[in-house]
């Protein structure tokens, strides 16, 4: 079934093909808290069960951690990024998660945490203020709206909007290939650390890493998705394979960003710590989940990320 | 850039009416034809030319030198730009103005910031009564913007206020805050008797408390809620003295029950 050519880089097998990903609404959020312990609780639980939109509703997850002097309130903080595949779903997913995570962390506050473009913005506070019960109050200055809520330890302070972008991308992925499921899950977590440390995106599976990489249906009608046999090492013998004979573990990552460019560096980034492990000690092979270049508007390619 | 100045000459006989020397009014004016505006409100005529000396600049900034109470209307209804004066300004500087930048070198006279809806509005002296308040008949006084005094305040200040922020450095007179609707008024040296006296919502933050409360207000206890630490960052950019009371635990009353009681006063 491989027909692409590899580059060899330290070792590590890099496939000729391309992520292909897809246009998503996304939004983001700061939340703070009193110790940055509570304020990463709160997103924590916030994105928790937001691995993917096919039974999540959204993905969502943690850009990063935020000093007393990068957050409105000077509390520490973190900024979570949340993705859908439309509006309505992602104001959905909003209201629910926050109403149900934030609003109930001890000390918690939400602000928005992108502008958006224009007069695209998603309600925050402006949702959630009907918990209040007649007692939320209004508050504007400094050119923004907030909402205050009391709750028992106080007040809940949220933003009354936050931005939407029309423009993120979901699934910028890289498929790591490795010897051993050890040394495969070595790469695959060199890949995610380096990926952290980029603005704008998120890779929502747990600690970043899924081992269910899948295919769009399945044999059984009801079945959305349905795991991606031809990358399964224990089906080697049984399917048209995509493995190479010394492949016995595949990991998969999975990239949201709020821009593509945010998308690149983050393949890049996590492409290139792959390599700079190398085949020794992690991947012996990187590739990339596509559907022929059919389906999706965004194409990133493994060859020119190393560049 | 240089700005359109105009330095009066001697105190007028009359009240004047400066309402129509506004920057986007005067946008693209030669001398002659803002020299021949006219400015009394009685039946003698008095145009531009025969109380200022006329220096020409660019009219996105005004700068109204020795000025006096006499002149009264400066900014109303401004929209954008930049209007300076050196001395005291009469009654209702700044009224419905919805944007720009209005600084008083000098002291105010009654209702200023009255119905104002946006931009920035700094006295460095006093401000008269009915600081921000409606006019008789009007229900509604100021709708936005930031309104900033570093002396102190009539009474009234804030009467009916929708939104927007009130700084207030000094003191305030009688009923601060009175029958205000919702906004923020920060005052940081005691206040007269009754603040907040029918107030439905809004924020009253005193720094120093007040002659007399209102019986209508209840003590909710001292907190120490985000909100405070948020308006804190905001105020800081216009009244570092103002922001100092904000960085500790306040107390919380609201009220006013008389009416709807919704608002609330914070002190120490």
């Amino acid at each position: 079934m491989r027909a692409m050519r590899a580059l060899i880089v330290n070792g590590v097998r890099v496939d000729d093909t391309f992520a292909e990903a897809f246009p998503m609404r996304a939004t983001a959020l700061i939340i703070t808290a009193g110790s940055p312990e509570w304020a990463r609780q709160a997103a924590v639980t916030m994105t928790g069960f937001a691995t993917s939109v096919i039974g999540c509703g959204c993905e969502a997850g943690i850009d990063r951690a935020l000093g007393s002097k990068e957050t409105p309130d000077g509390r520490p903080g973190v900024r979570v990024l949340m993705f859908a595949v439309s509006t309505g779903e992602l104001q959905k997913q909003l209201m629910g998660r926050v109403g149900q995570c934030v609003l109930t962390s001890p000390g918690a506050a939400c602000y928005a945490g992108i502008d958006g473009a224009g007069a695209a913005r998603l309600k925050l506070g402006s949702a959630l203020r009907y918990f209040g019960d007649g007692w939320q109050i209004s508050k504007r200055f400094g050119g923004k709206h907030y909402w205050r809520i009391p709750v028992l330890d106080g007040e809940f302070l949220c933003e009354a909007m936050t931005g939407l972008t029309k423009e993120a991308v979901g699934g910028g992925n890289l498929l790591i290939m490795g010897r051993s499921g050890r040394a495969t899950l070595a790469a695959a977590q060199a890949a995610v650390k380096a990926i952290g440390r980029i603005p704008d995106v998120i890779t929502p599976f747990p600690g970043g890493i899924a081992r269910s990489g899948s295919k769009v249906g399945s044999k059984y009608k009801s079945v959305r998705a349905s795991t991606n046999e031809p990358y399964c090492p224990t089906l080697k013998g049984v399917v048209a394979t995509a493995l190479d004979d010394d492949i016995a573990s595949v990991l998969e990552i999975v990239i949201d960003g709020l821009t593509p460019d945010a998308v690149t560096a983050a393949m890049r980034a996590g492409l290139t710590a792959i390599i700079r492990l190398g085949a020794k000690r992690g991947a012996v092979r990187v590739g990339a989940g596509n559907y022929g270049g059919k389906l999706g508007p965004h194409h990133f390619r493994l060859k020119e990320l190393l560049r | 850039m240089k700005p359109l100045v105009l330095n009066l000459r001697e105190r007028p006989e009359q009240r004047l009416d400066l309402s129509p020397l506004l920057p986007h009014l005067l946008a693209g004016k030669t001398a002659a034809d803002i020299a021949g505006i006219e400015l009394q409100t009685t039946r003698s005529r008095v145009t531009v030319g025969d109380v200022f000396r006329l220096r020409m600049g660019d009219a996105r900034q005004i700068r109204i030198e020795q000025a006096c109470d006499r002149l009264d209307h400066i900014g109303h209804g401004m929209t954008g730009g930049e209007i300076v004066v050196d001395g005291d300004v009469g009654i209702k500087a700044g009224r419905l103005m919805a944007g720009g930048r209005l600084m008083i070198h000098g002291h105010a006279g009654p209702w200023a910031a009255s119905g104002m809806r946006d931009g920035v509005i700094e006295i460095s002296g006093n401000a008269g009564d009915r600081l921000g308040g409606p006019l008789a008949g009007e229900t509604v006084g100021m709708r936005g913007g930031v309104v900033v005094v570093r002396g102190s305040a009539g009474e009234r200040a804030g009467d009916r206020m929708r939104r927007g922020t009130v700084l207030v450095e000094g003191a305030a007179g009688r009923w601060t805050g009175c029958r205000m609707i919702a906004g923020t008024l920060i005052v940081r040296r005691k206040v007269g008797a009754l603040p907040g006296y029918l107030m439905r919502r809004g924020t009253l933050i005193l720094g120093d408390g007040a002659d007399e409360l209102p019986p209508t207000f209840i003590d909710c206890g001292a907190h120490d809620l985000v909100l405070i630490r948020l308006m804190a960052a905001f105020v800081n950019g216009y009244s570092t003295q103002l922001a100092s009371i904000l960085r500790h635990s306040l107390r919380r009353l609201s009220g006013d029950t008389a009416v709807l009681g919704k608002g609330e006063i914070f002190m120490r």
